[in-house]
């Protein structure tokens, strides 16, 4: 109620003293004007996609905080003499938020649904409906698991027990602060207690908790401070002594592995591992300095001390968990770090850059593009109680998430973060899929889940196997890893070759070619059902033409179309988000 | 197993390829109608990257320390006019045409950090991704070699990194030490077809590439070109160990029995060696070759004398045997590194942790001069005595060797200058 209240007020303050079409406040000219664009160019809506006038668009979203999000995002236009694209086609738009929201390319029926809707408010809605779906907690458990324990499980780390955690928080949207609790200050079984994992991935070899310390502060904070280790930072204000206060609170960390006797085998193999707590451990830790030196750090975050409160019993009359008084801090306050880094990383997530670039290294050394905007971004999402579904409502209908990909004569130069500028956010930048959006598109795409040829949880398994052949181990203790699933050639020949886009354009009894063959007696329709099942638009007319030349020269009907989907999923324009 | 479709020579499947193009205009991969697969030019320039994942201890290694309390257990043998570790006796005895650089001062001892700034010459920056030195390589020699139907970088269980701002088409292909390039089987599809898929891909590729969407769009399709080349070449067998005479493999991977009866892992490197010099001697300018397991912040010289070392000294002087043998050591430049050494100082749990201020870099062949020990640390190791030097002193040395010129310029993105090796210069000593 009360936002309702505000947000009303606020457009009316914003259109009146700064005359600024921004969202709530204009969406009645935004019916009217919308309304003659669509009529004069229905005929090609379809096929192009066509960008509607920017400055008559909403999504139909009334919250306030989207006004002062375009805001901050137009005056950066603004200063930086940047002209944004037009808004994206409805076509372009809905394929991007659907892998944005749920991580798979959008149901060819659902495409076609979206297109023809003639509600002002769709896109808003559809963001709504998609924060419902069940693909949401499945994408968003993918994400959240690779970032904290790497794509590549580690030894005596169980996937199973953080998935579970990650699938409960995001089903019943749990506050991120709580997440950031129970991951920090996590004790006990692997299984039972989830969250334990985070921090079992960073202890892959005795180290005093000092990945876990560089972990915890990058992912969480967002700041970069494993350096600091060895030296004071090189340009920012982290000194030698930080670290080591910081990593002050995981020195009761300590892993037990429980092997057991496997009767079969005859021999014993591993069990479960648990995050247990050592009573007694010394209130200060010891680092050499750069000179020699040995020094003491105490427990401190950011310069407060904490020797007191760590040297509290807990109720059991064991010394207190210094790690849940280090979560508390965390998240404690109008804006903290916890929050600010949580923005900033779903930001990069949808827009693929984040408010700072790097987006886990934010400090003085390295200011904001938006200052403002993350700073009230943080403070709303705070005040949310830290409301997940609500950031990512905020980020998707701000006016930039809305814009096209295509690049203006005028931002292409000036806004081109992967040429090394400071993304300002006047077009959309392509992404590249994700493996795990690539396999569960070609599910989604070719119905593979409805057809009751795969269920979610059968293809989860499979996929895991799959996805090994992208990871490249570095070899470090630390367990840092890349992918070959990354635009180069291995991905190629995977897309051209590999068993998971021959499954997609099989043309076996039952698959989806199959089904679209019996289901559209017309050529002209079936090429169309394939463009919108791939890339979200029907052929252009050059398309179309192609298509239907290949199906005149090719005797076997089916093979033509397979190979017609072949290209389609190989194409530039299927794998990027756009 | 072939990667041209059933019945069909390499020749008349691109002849065939090339006649049904004709039809289809949207059909623009080919290039490469002209191949001489067989004419493999002997005296080609290239470079092999020895990675040491993790960061080795080059203290127990290139550079001993006996007397200091940092010393540790090993002892120095001779290797040509240095001295380096007892454990590597098979590779000091190939010391004519090795060196090692002792004093390099790299300020980086993060892995992350460590990696990108040794490989690229350059300290990790958010405006600005740098070159991998591979793609470097790649895009100053690989472009020349018209021949070469395979990636001019090839990193074999390496962590290659970027090629930045030198675009995809200059990316390392990632493989492992097995050989088995996955998915480049086009499983005996028929030629026509293939053609067709390509044709229509073509269409839908292109319009994406003009619809004003950044450089992405044309670098998928860039990769593609490449990866079509690479599934049609005859060069793919340069992966394939196994067709190497056993005898040969065994003396890249076979170290003998470990004292103790413990297996020895390592045969994975002297493997990645091997395809190494069959890379190189089928025209791929640059090869990087990883082995990791040297992150040993414990139990550092048990580990190395069972087994890191005598795996790798296996490796590196089968390598330089074979180089010489086949009259390519002049040629091919071998350079050794990882993102950093490890601390002087033994810890408790008798490893070494990160450093980066002095450490050692072993660098040879190409031409260069061999036998010599570059700089010095001081007795204990934890400084530089002599001029300290910097990832792209031991780059631009490597362009010295590959004939590349140290004045070349490259330019970002955003048009920023950037210097090949950030501005390093040939180390004189070695370069006489």
């Amino acid at each position: 109620m009360m936002r309702t209240w505000s947000g009303s007020r606020w457009a009316l303050w914003a259109v009146a003293a700064l005359a600024i079409a921004v969202s709530a406040s204009v969406a009645i000219t935004a019916e009217e004007s919308g309304s003659k664009e669509s009529k004069s160019k229905v005929a090609t809506a379809d096929t192009k996609p066509v960008a509607k006038k920017r400055v008559d668009f909403t999504t139909g979203s009334s919250d306030v905080l989207i006004s002062f999000i375009n805001e901050q995002i137009r005056q950066g236009w603004t200063d930086n003499e940047i002209e944004a694209s037009e808004v994206a086609g409805d076509g372009e738009w809905v394929r991007r938020v659907y892998l944005d929201i749920v991580g798979h390319v959008p149901p060819m029926e659902e495409v076609e649904k979206f297109l023809a809707d003639k509600d002002k408010a769709k896109r808003s809605k559809l963001i709504d409906t998609l924060l419902d779906d069940p693909g949401y907690v499945r994408h968003w458990t993918n994400v959240w698991a690779n970032l904290m324990i790497g794509q590549d499980t580690p030894r005596r780390v169980s996937r199973k027990g953080m998935e579970k955690f990650l699938r409960e928080a995001f089903t019943k949207n749990r506050p991120w602060n709580d997440v950031v609790m129970d991951i920090v200050s996590a004790e006990g079984h692997f299984e039972e207690n989830g969250a334990v994992n985070f921090l079992l991935a960073q202890m892959v070899m005795p180290d005093d908790g000092v990945l876990a310390t560089a972990k915890t502060t990058r992912l969480f904070l967002g700041m970069q401070v494993q350096c600091t280790q060895c030296h004071n930072h090189p340009f920012n204000d982290w000194q030698q002594r930080q670290f080591w206060e910081f990593n002050n609170f995981f020195r009761q960390l300590q892993r037990e592995d429980h092997r057991k006797y496997d009767a079969k085998a005859g021999r014993m193999v591993d069990d479960y591992s648990e995050l247990i707590r050592r009573d007694g451990v010394s209130d200060h830790v010891t680092y050499e300095k750069r000179n020699g030196l040995i020094e003491a750090a105490y427990p401190r975050y950011f310069g407060k001390d904490l020797i007191d409160e760590v040297a509290q019993k807990d109720k059991d009359g064991w010394d207190v968990n210094r790690r849940e008084v280090l979560a508390k801090l965390m998240i404690d306050g109008e804006k903290p770090l916890a929050a600010l880094a949580m923005v900033n990383r779903m930001w990069s997530q949808f827009f693929g850059y984040g408010i700072t670039k790097p987006v886990d290294d934010m400090g003085p050394h390295n200011p904001p593009s938006h200052p403002d905007l993350l700073d009230r971004l943080g403070n709303e999402f705070v005040k949310s109680r830290y409301d997940v579904k609500q950031l990512i409502r905020w980020i998707c209908n701000s006016e930039a998430y809305n814009l096209t990909s295509q690049a203006s004569k005028v931002n292409e130069e000036k806004d081109n973060p992967a040429a090394g500028t400071t993304a300002m956010f006047s077009h959309v930048y392509l992404k590249s899929m994700s493996a795990e959006q690539l396999y569960d598109s070609l599910i989604v795409a070719t119905n593979a889940h409805k057809s009751g040829r795969s269920s979610w949880e059968q293809a989860e398994d499979k996929k895991r196997v799959w996805l090994r052949q992208f990871v490249v181990a570095f070899g470090t203790d630390e367990g840092d890893e890349s992918t070959t699933f990354n635009g180069s050639i291995p991905q190629a020949l995977m897309m051209m070759n590999g068993d998971l886009v021959k499954d997609a354009i099989s043309a076996q009894k039952g698959s989806f070619l199959n089904t679209i063959l019996a289901e559209a007696p017309k050529d002209t329709d079936r090429i169309r059902r394939l463009y919108l099942t791939a890339l979200g638009r029907a052929p252009s007319p050059k398309e179309a033409k192609g298509a239907q030349d290949l199906l005149r020269v090719n005797p076997d009907k089916l093979a033509a179309y397979q190979d017609m989907f072949w290209a389609l999923l190989n194409s530039n324009e299927f794998i990027f988000i756009h | 197993m072939s990667f041209i479709p059933a019945g069909m020579t390499r020749r008349h499947f691109m002849r065939h390829m090339a006649a049904s193009a004709a039809t289809i205009p949207a059909i623009q991969f080919m290039q490469h109608l002209q191949v001489h697969a067989e004419t493999l030019k002997k005296n080609q320039k290239a470079c092999i990257l020895m990675w040491m994942g993790g960061g080795p201890p080059t203290i127990d290694i290139w550079d001993l320390k006996p007397g200091s309390k940092n010393g540790g257990e090993f002892k120095p043998i001779t290797a040509g006019g240095t001295q380096i570790s007892e454990h590597m006796p098979k590779t000091a005895a190939q010391f004519d045409v090795l060196n090692v650089v002792r004093s390099m001062s790299t300020r980086e001892a993060d892995h992350g950090r460590g990696r990108y700034y040794m490989h690229t010459s350059f300290v990790p920056n958010p405006t600005v991704v740098h070159p991998t030195f591979g793609s470097v390589v790649s895009h100053e020699l690989g472009s020349q070699r018209k021949e070469l139907e395979i990636p001019s970088f090839v990193s074999i269980g390496g962590d290659p990194g970027s090629p930045g701002f030198l675009g995809m088409s200059n990316a390392a292909f990632v493989v492992n030490t097995q050989g088995r390039i996955q998915n480049a089987d086009m499983g005996g599809m028929d030629a026509g077809r293939f053609r067709n898929r390509l044709a229509m891909l073509g269409t839908i590729e292109d319009s994406f590439i003009a619809s004003k969407r950044g450089e992405a769009p044309q670098a998928h399709k860039d990769v593609y070109k490449k990866a079509i080349d690479l599934m049609t070449s005859k060069q793919m067998e340069a992966f394939k160990i196994d067709k190497e005479d056993p005898k040969t493999i065994d003396r890249y991977t076979n170290a003998g029995a470990p004292a103790g009866g413990m297996m020895r892992a390592g045969g994975e490197f002297g493997r990645g060696l091997l395809m190494a010099r069959r890379l190189v001697e089928a025209g791929v300018p640059f090869v990087e070759v990883g082995m990791g397991g040297w992150d040993l912040h414990a139990n550092v010289f048990n580990t190395l004398k069972n087994n890191n070392l005598p795996a790798m000294d296996t490796a590196i002087s089968a390598l330089v045997t074979d180089l010489k043998e086949r009259s390519m050591i002049k040629d091919v430049v071998l350079v050794w590194m990882g993102e950093f050494g490890r601390t002087p100082r033994i810890n408790q749990d008798v490893g070494r942790d990160h450093w980066a201020a002095s450490w050692s870099n072993m660098i040879g062949g190409g031409n260069l001069k061999g036998g010599l020990g570059v700089g010095a640390t001081d007795a204990d190791g934890l400084t530089c005595e002599t001029k300290p030097y910097l990832p792209g002193d031991i780059w631009a040395t490597a362009c010295h060797a590959l004939g590349i010129p140290t004045t070349t310029v490259h330019t970002s993105k955003r048009g920023r200058p950037m210097k090949i090796a950030n501005g390093g210069a040939p180390i004189p000593e070695l370069i006489g």
